[in-house]
C-alpha cells in the first residue's frame, strides 16, 4: 500500500501539510522564548519574531538570573531528587513486581490490586495528611521528604509495567538457575534484574518526567530556598521579576534547554518505551 | 518452581516478604495512609488551638450548604468540567487525528513528526504556562502581530485577563501541551492492529478513510476510552497551570478556579480567610469522590461494554 492510493481523503502532500503545520504550532512558542532570551531588551519588543543578530545579541538576562537566583542549586535539587527517586523506584519496584509476578501466594491478586490503586487515585488528594506526616517526621524542607512522597507516587505504575515485563522472561532461565541451587535472591539480583534493563527507559519516563515537572509537592513540602526544585525556583523567580523580560526569558530558557537536550538524545528509546510496553 | 511446591505451609516464604516489604511499606505509609487519613480528617473540625474533634458531616454541610462555600465549590466544579470538556473536544480528537496520520503506511519523516509534536508534553506545566503568558501578553504584542499578518488583528483580546475567556484560554494552553499523550497512546494502539485486517480491506478496494473509520477506529475504542479516563483524572487533579499563570486566587474574579486551586486555598488560606486542614481534607475527599465516579463509570459503564464488542 502506498501513499498515492490514499488520494481520496487527502494526498501525501496533505498529510505532510497537516503534520508539518502542527509541528510548527507545537514548536514555535518554545522557539520564540529561546530566541528572544538571547536578545537585548529593546530588540525583544521591537522585533520579537526576529532571530538574535550581532547587534541585538545579549546575554544580560542570563547574567541577571545567575546573579540573582540560586539556579545551579535548583538544578542540583531537581537532579538529586529525581535520580534518587528513580533508583529507589527501580530497585524496590522491581523486587515487588518480581514477587507479584513470579510467586503464587495467598492474597497475591488482592495485593496486586492494592498496589494498583495509586495508578488511578492521585496522591495529591492525600496532601493534608502527607504534610502532617512530614511535619511529624521532622522532614519539612528536606529533599528526603520529596523523595519519599515521589517514591510512593511512582511505585504503582512502575510495578505494573515491570510485572508485565517480567512475565515475558522465559521460565527456562529461572528453572535452570533453581536446579543449580541458586537462592531466590540470587536469581532476582543476578538473573532477573539485569534482564529488566530494557524496561528502565519506560519506567524512567513515567517516573522522572512528572517528578521533574512537579510544582505541588515542592510548594507544600519543601518551599525553602535551599530545597527548591527547578520548577518551583523558576516559578518563584518569575513571580519576583515579572517585569524584567530579559530575566524572565532567560530563566525560562534555562529551565527548558536541559530537558530539551535530554529529550532529543533519548527520544527514540523514550517513545519506543511508551508505545511498546506499558499501556495498550 | 513455585513456592507452593516447596510446601509453603511448612515454612514461611521469607523471600517473598523481603521482596515485597520495602515497596508495600513506603507506598502504604506515604500514599494509602494519607489518602485514608484525609478522608478521616474531613469528619473532624479544628478549634483555635488546633486541637481537632469529631464533627460528623459538618464540613460537608458547610461546603455544600453555606451560600458562600457552595458558590465557590460549584464554581470550581463547573470550571473544572469546562476544563475537562475542552480537553475532550479538542485535545483527544486532535490527538486521534495526528495518531491516524502518523500511522499511515510509508509515511516519511514519521519519527521526526512524532518526536517534535511530543516535545511540549515533556516540559513543565509551569514553564509552559509562563511561555504562553508572554506570548498572549498585550505588552509584548506577539499575538497581535501574528494576527495582523493574517488580517485578523481586530480579533485580538487579552484572552488570559478577561473573565469570560481566561478559563478556555488556559484549557487550550493545556491542550496544546498535552496533545502528545493521546497521540502517542492511540498511535501505539494503531500499530498493534494486525496488517491482515487492513490488507483484506485494501484488496476489496477500500481507501484509507474507510479503513480507518470502519476497521481501525472500532478496534482502538478501548484505547480512546482509556485516554478519556486518564484525561478526566488528570484534569480533576490539575493545579500547576492555573497556579503558575493566575496564582492561588485563580482570577480574574475566580473565573479560572478549579478543584485543585480551591483545595490549595482552603488548605493554606488566602487573603483574610485562614487555612484549614480539615476543610482542605473535605475538599480533597470531594475531589476523590468526583474522580471515583468517573473511574467507576469507566470501569463498569464503558470498559465492560467495549470488551464485549472487541473481537
Amino acid at each position: 500500500m502506498s501513499m498515492q492510493k490514499m488520494r481520496k481523503p487527502l494526498g501525501a502532500a496533505g498529510v505532510h501539510a497537516i503534520l508539518g503545520a502542527y509541528t510548527v504550532l507545537a514548536l514555535w512558542p518554545i522557539f520564540l522564548v529561546i530566541a528572544n532570551s538571547f536578545k537585548e531588551r529593546k530588540a525583544i519588543f521591537r522585533d520579537p519574531l526576529a532571530l538574535p543578530t550581532i547587534d541585538s545579541f545579549s546575554l544580560i538576562g542570563f547574567e541577571k538570573v545567575l546573579g540573582k537566583s540560586s539556579f545551579g542549586l535548583y538544578l542540583f535539587n531537581s537532579l538529586s531528587v529525581t535520580l534518587i527517586t528513580l533508583a529507589i523506584v527501580l530497585l524496590i519496584g522491581a523486587m515487588a513486581a518480581w514477587a507479584l509476578s513470579e510467586y503464587k501466594f495467598k492474597g497475591n491478586t488482592l495485593l496486586s490490586i492494592y498496589m494498583a490503586i495509586g495508578i488511578m487515585v492521585p496522591i495529591r488528594l492525600g496532601s493534608v495528611s502527607i504534610l502532617q506526616l512530614i511535619v511529624d517526621l521532622d522532614l519539612t524542607n528536606t529533599r528526603t521528604a520529596l523523595v519519599l512522597v515521589y517514591v510512593a507516587q511512582s511505585l504503582p505504575l512502575a510495578i505494573f509495567i515491570l510485572s508485565e515485563f517480567m512475565r515475558q522472561i522465559p521460565g527456562d532461565l529461572k528453572e535452570a538457575a533453581r536446579c543449580d541451587g541458586i537462592s531466590e535472591y540470587g536469581i532476582f539480583f543476578h538473573i532477573i534484574l539485569p534482564l529488566v534493563r530494557p524496561a528502565i527507559a519506560t519506567v524512567g519516563v513515567f517516573t522522572m518526567v512528572p517528578i521533574w515537572n512537579d510544582l505541588w509537592f515542592p510548594l507544600i513540602l519543601a518551599p525553602s530556598p535551599e530545597t527548591a526544585t527547578i520548577t518551583l525556583g523558576v516559578q518563584q523567580f518569575i513571580g519576583q521579576y515579572v517585569t524584567d523580560w530579559n530575566s524572565v526569558l532567560a530563566s525560562l530558557t534555562m529551565a527548558i534547554l536541559p530537558v530539551l537536550i535530554i529529550y532529543l538524545i533519548f527520544s527514540r528509546q523514550l517513545i519506543r518505551g511508551i508505545t511498546s510496553g506499558a499501556v495498550k | 518452581m513455585k513456592t507452593t511446591q516447596t510446601g509453603w505451609l511448612g515454612r514461611f516464604p521469607w523471600h517473598i516478604a523481603v521482596f515485597l516489604a520495602p515497596a508495600v511499606l513506603i507506598y502504604t505509609l506515604f500514599m494509602i495512609y494519607p489518602l485514608l487519613d484525609s478522608i478521616r480528617l474531613s469528619f473532624f473540625t479544628a478549634d483555635d488551638s488546633g486541637a481537632i474533634s469529631y464533627a460528623g458531616f459538618a464540613n460537608y454541610v458547610t461546603i455544600l450548604g453555606d451560600p458562600e462555600w457552595r458558590a465557590s465549590f460549584l464554581n470550581a466544579l463547573y470550571n473544572n468540567l469546562v476544563f475537562f470538556l475542552v480537553h475532550m473536544l479538542v485535545q483527544n480528537p486532535v490527538g486521534l487525528l495526528l495518531a491516524a496520520l502518523l500511522s499511515l503506511p510509508r509515511l516519511r519523516l514519521r519519527s521526526t513528526y512524532r518526536t517534535l509534536i511530543f516535545m511540549p508534553t515533556m516540559l513543565s506545566v509551569v514553564i509552559i504556562g509562563f511561555v504562553w503568558q508572554l506570548i498572549l501578553s498585550p505588552l509584548w504584542g506577539i499575538s497581535e502581530t501574528l494576527l495582523y499578518y493574517v488580517g485578523l488583528v481586530d480579533w485580538f483580546e487579552p484572552w488570559l485577563g478577561q473573565e469570560n475567556t481566561a478559563l478556555v484560554t488556559l484549557s487550550l494552553i493545556s491542550v496544546w501541551q498535552f496533545v502528545g499523550i493521546p497521540m502517542i497512546l492511540i498511535y501505539a494502539a494503531l500499530l498493534l492492529i494486525p496488517e491482515d485486517l487492513t490488507e483484506a480491506a485494501e484488496i476489496d478496494g477500500a481507501n484509507h478513510w474507510h479503513i480507518f473509520w470502519h476497521i481501525k477506529l472500532p478496534l482502538i475504542l478501548p484505547t480512546i476510552a482509556m485516554v478519556s479516563i486518564l484525561t478526566f483524572i488528570a484534569n480533576f487533579n490539575a493545579f500547576d497551570l492555573i497556579y503558575a499563570v493566575k496564582g492561588a486566587l485563580a482570577g480574574p474574579n475566580f473565573s479560572t478556579d478549579i478543584m485543585g486551586t480551591l483545595f490549595y486555598r482552603t488548605f493554606f488560606g488566602f487573603q483574610l480567610q485562614l487555612g484549614s486542614p480539615t476543610m482542605g481534607a473535605t475538599v480533597a475527599t470531594l475531589m476523590f469522590l468526583v474522580i471515583l465516579v468517573g473511574v467507576l463509570f469507566y470501569l463498569f459503564g464503558v470498559q465492560r461494554r467495549l470488551r464485549r464488542y472487541a473481537m
